[in-house]
């Protein structure tokens, strides 16, 4: 995969091009072709891996005095929020600034959809405003999807459902990478509520694609069947597979996505499956804990945990910062050009 | 049009399937005062002629489960357009289902659908009543009157009946009408918030599942339930392996159990939903290869008897929207005789004689309606189906007001030439010769 470097145009770089020695990478001739980022399960395992090494470039960027760079220098991004969040929010809104774009922000609680107004015709009308990239977060799997089909502007799945979160899972792909300078071979756990979590979906499909094995643990209501024809392995007791993991991902709960009463209680989940310094002691001495946050302290894991050496959590929220200007980047190549 | 008004029809040389006679020959059929009349016993000329060389005629088609959402929610069908819809699709005689607004509960709701059909003046009409008061599931509609009106069976279509014991008093009630409880089969506290099909392709894609098991365990309940009663029990859109295992273990022990099958479930499954496309959301969902693979094992050995559409129409609106918020449902009628071709007849599941029988005859010897056979002096009912030229559908032009149909795009062959409802020629693609003129399309 070849990438022209994203940050040449700054005259202070100290960057050059994308770092191409990654171990898990092999150079391909094929140019980024992609208008949209939907998912991790369409993504080719180069396409991860360029993202993930465009990433790095941007990463440096994050580090200087100076943390423009002007590739999206007239584009406009918009972020189309049709459910709570701040943080995916605030990142794609920063990565898009350091990259010279003008953003824009669209929370559904303050729109028209409450009058009536169907999402398609809500992005037509961001659309019809000059959005050359939306950032999509939305509850229903395939919004984004749905919303590629209907406008020409390049859609960025910020979320949608339990369905995909790509930027979340490439930045937790990106995180396992520096930290333990591969990914294939290592056995990777997600821990808690897979069944309506994104996360783990976009982690499953990132780490299968780049030969890390992926074990899945959690309540068997919280664990979907079929888990293992992904190719997962599937542990519904945590204490069973935590001395066998390099990486552990505590997912959370999420009390929004649920029918209810899939577990008798928040404290008969915490005794099974939080992450304690007790169990992180049955792990690898280097075991390395990532959390997709919002975190829930006392529930998915104790704060000292949270907190300890062990943590990347804070590591994974820069690192989003970098993988989504790397997004970006990559997409602007194939946005429409505007007269 | 009166009687005596109507044409005499001279349909020559078609290939005339007729399964309630056992009739499968090339031959003439003539139509005389809307009515079929005995080869031979015409003397004067026909007034319309139609060439039906190397096509089949068949009875026209009995279509006992659409939704033609009239009265109350005219912008997705109407009961003239869902008629015209059924013409286009080689479909003469359609069964509505009574959830509508008002539902089709009371004499006079039933009334109204027998009413608008006549005005319509497209196929025809027969409204199925609902099981329930407001279809709440809670106590009994007034079936006599029901039936008084012109009800030919009962259901609460989409939804199921869920109480045992009502499900039960219901099917005991209407055996005083000799009428079936057509049942939309399936546990409602296993579906909630479900969009598709449980299995792998649900979890993959993040989107609440259906389990089989709702589907299957009602319709057990239910099967047991018509052998304690005595009752006709028939099981709608039939969609998984069990429930088809199920209702031939019933059948073999005697219970009056009936089955129908829809195209979508035997031509596409849960994978299809990777599109994120809600024309292929639709309920009961669509399944496994394993459940397509047991719903045509079904057709094939007769457990399922009966081809229906669920003609479920919903506005552009309504359906352009996230999958969660996307009413479940598909158009159906004017797809029904390319899919069964192509899925059916084609890959040598049925003969065009088998196929033929469970869209004609037996859905109208289920409902007790005197329509699906071309027996001298039946109704003039007749459908002319071009079994060979290749088409690709296109919903923009079907007659439905509403075109969400999973098939667009679909190369296939089979539709209806020329359909005749009560003697009069009411739909066709052209190549009549009325007096002697081709007449326009």
């Amino acid at each position: 995969m070849t990438t022209t470097s994203p940050v040449a145009p700054d005259s202070d770089s100290r960057a050059t091009a994308p770092a191409d020695s990654d171990a898990d990478s092999e150079p391909s001739s094929t140019a980024w072709t992609r208008k949209h980022l939907l998912g991790l399960e369409e993504l080719s395992r180069d396409e991860i891996i360029a993202i993930l090494d465009t990433a790095e470039s941007f990463a440096e960027v994050s580090d200087r005095s100076r943390k423009k760079v002007p590739a999206l220098q007239g584009r406009i991004v918009f972020n189309l929020f049709f459910e709570n969040s701040t943080r995916t929010r605030t990142s794609f809104s920063l990565a898009a600034k350091r990259l010279s774009a003008d953003t824009q922000d669209f929370t559904a609680s303050v729109s028209s959809l409450s009058k009536g107004e169907t999402f398609i015709d809500t992005a037509k009308n961001i659309e019809a405003m000059g959005a050359d990239v939306m950032v999509v977060r939305h509850p229903t799997p395939g919004a984004p999807h749905l919303l590629a089909q209907h406008v020409s502007s390049s859609i960025i799945n910020a979320g949608d459902g339990a369905h995909e979160h790509p930027t979340q899972g490439l930045l937790d792909l990106m995180t396992i990478r520096q930290a333990k300078g591969r990914i294939e071979g290592l056995t990777v756990g997600l821990v808690g509520d897979i069944a309506h979590s994104r996360v783990a979906r976009s982690n499953i499909q990132g780490l299968l694609k780049l030969g890390a094995k992926v074990v899945v643990c959690g309540p068997p209501t919280l664990v979907p069947r079929g888990m293992e024809r992904l190719g997962c392995e599937v542990a519904y007791r945590l204490e069973d597979v935590l001395p066998r993991c390099d990486v552990v991902n505590v997912l959370r709960i999420h009390f929004e996505r649920q029918q209810g009463g899939l577990f008798p209680s928040v404290g008969e989940y915490s005794q099974f499956y939080m992450m304690t310094q007790d169990r992180v002691r049955m792990a690898k001495p280097d075991l390395l804990l990532l959390a997709p946050g919002p975190i829930n302290r006392g529930v998915e894991l104790t704060p000292e945990v949270a907190d300890g050496v062990n943590s990347a959590i804070l590591q994974q929220v820069k690192n989003g910062l970098a993988v989504r200007m790397a997004v970006l980047y990559l997409l602007s190549g194939k946005m429409d050009a505007r007269p | 049009m009166g009687e005596l008004a109507l044409p005499t029809i001279h349909v020559t040389g078609g290939r005339i399937i007729d399964p309630a006679r056992g009739i499968d020959q090339v031959g003439d059929l003539w139509i005389r005062r809307g009515r079929i009349v005995p080869t031979g016993s015409v003397s004067d000329e026909a007034e319309i002629v139609i060439d039906a060389r190397g096509k089949i005629v068949c009875p026209g088609l009995v279509d006992l489960h659409v939704h033609l959402r009239e009265p109350g929610n005219e912008e997705d069908e109407t009961i003239a357009t869902g008629g015209a819809s059924a013409l286009a699709g080689g479909v003469t005689t359609v069964a509505c289902m009574p959830n509508t607004i008002p539902p089709i509960d009371t004499q006079a709701a039933a009334e109204f659908v027998v009413l608008q059909g006549r005005r319509a003046r497209q196929a025809n009409v027969y409204p199925v009543g609902a099981v329930s008061k407001g279809r709440k599931g809670q106590e009994l509609a007034a079936l006599g009157q029901l039936v008084a009106g012109g009800a030919v069976a009962f259901t609460d279509d989409g939804a199921p009946v869920a109480d045992a014991g009502l499900m039960r008093r219901a099917l005991e009630y209407s055996k005083m009408f000799d009428l079936v409880i057509m049942q939309h089969c399936q546990v409602p506290e296993l579906t909630v918030g479900g969009v598709m099909n449980e299995g792998f392709e649900s979890m993959r894609l993040g989107l609440g599942g259906m389990p089989a098991a709702a589907e299957d365990i009602m319709v057990a309940r239910d099967i047991r339930l018509a052998e304690i009663t005595g009752g006709r029990l028939h099981i709608q859109h039939i969609s998984t392996a069990r429930s088809v295992e199920l209702v031939r273990e019933g059948k073999a022990r005697g219970i009056k159990v009936t089955a129908e099958a829809c195209p979508h479930h035997f031509s596409l499954t849960d994978e299809s939903l990777r599109a994120f496309d809600s024309n292929f959301k639709m309920n009961p969902p669509l399944r496994t290869a394993d459940d397509v693979a047991a719903v045509i094992e079904g057709l094939k050995d007769g457990t399922i008897e009966v081809l229906a559409t669920d003609h479920a129409p919903h506005a552009r609106e309504k359906k352009m929207r996230e999958l969660d918020q996307a009413p479940f449902g598909i158009v159906g009628l004017e797809t029904l005789i390319p899919i069964t071709v192509k899925c059916l007849i084609e890959p040598g599941h049925l003969t065009w004689p088998e196929a033929v029988r469970k869209l004609t005859i037996n859905p109208a010897e289920l409902l007790h309606i005197p329509k699906g056979t071309l027996r001298p002096d039946a109704d003039a009912d007749v459908t002319i189906i071009d079994a060979t030229t290749t088409w690709t559908i296109d919903p923009s032009q079907f007659r439905s007001k509403s075109k969400n149909s999973p098939y667009a795009g679909w190369e296939v062959r089979g539709r209806a030439h020329t359909v005749i409802v009560g003697g009069e020629v009411r739909y066709t693609l052209g190549g009549i010769v009325q007096n002697g003129v081709d007449s326009p399309r």
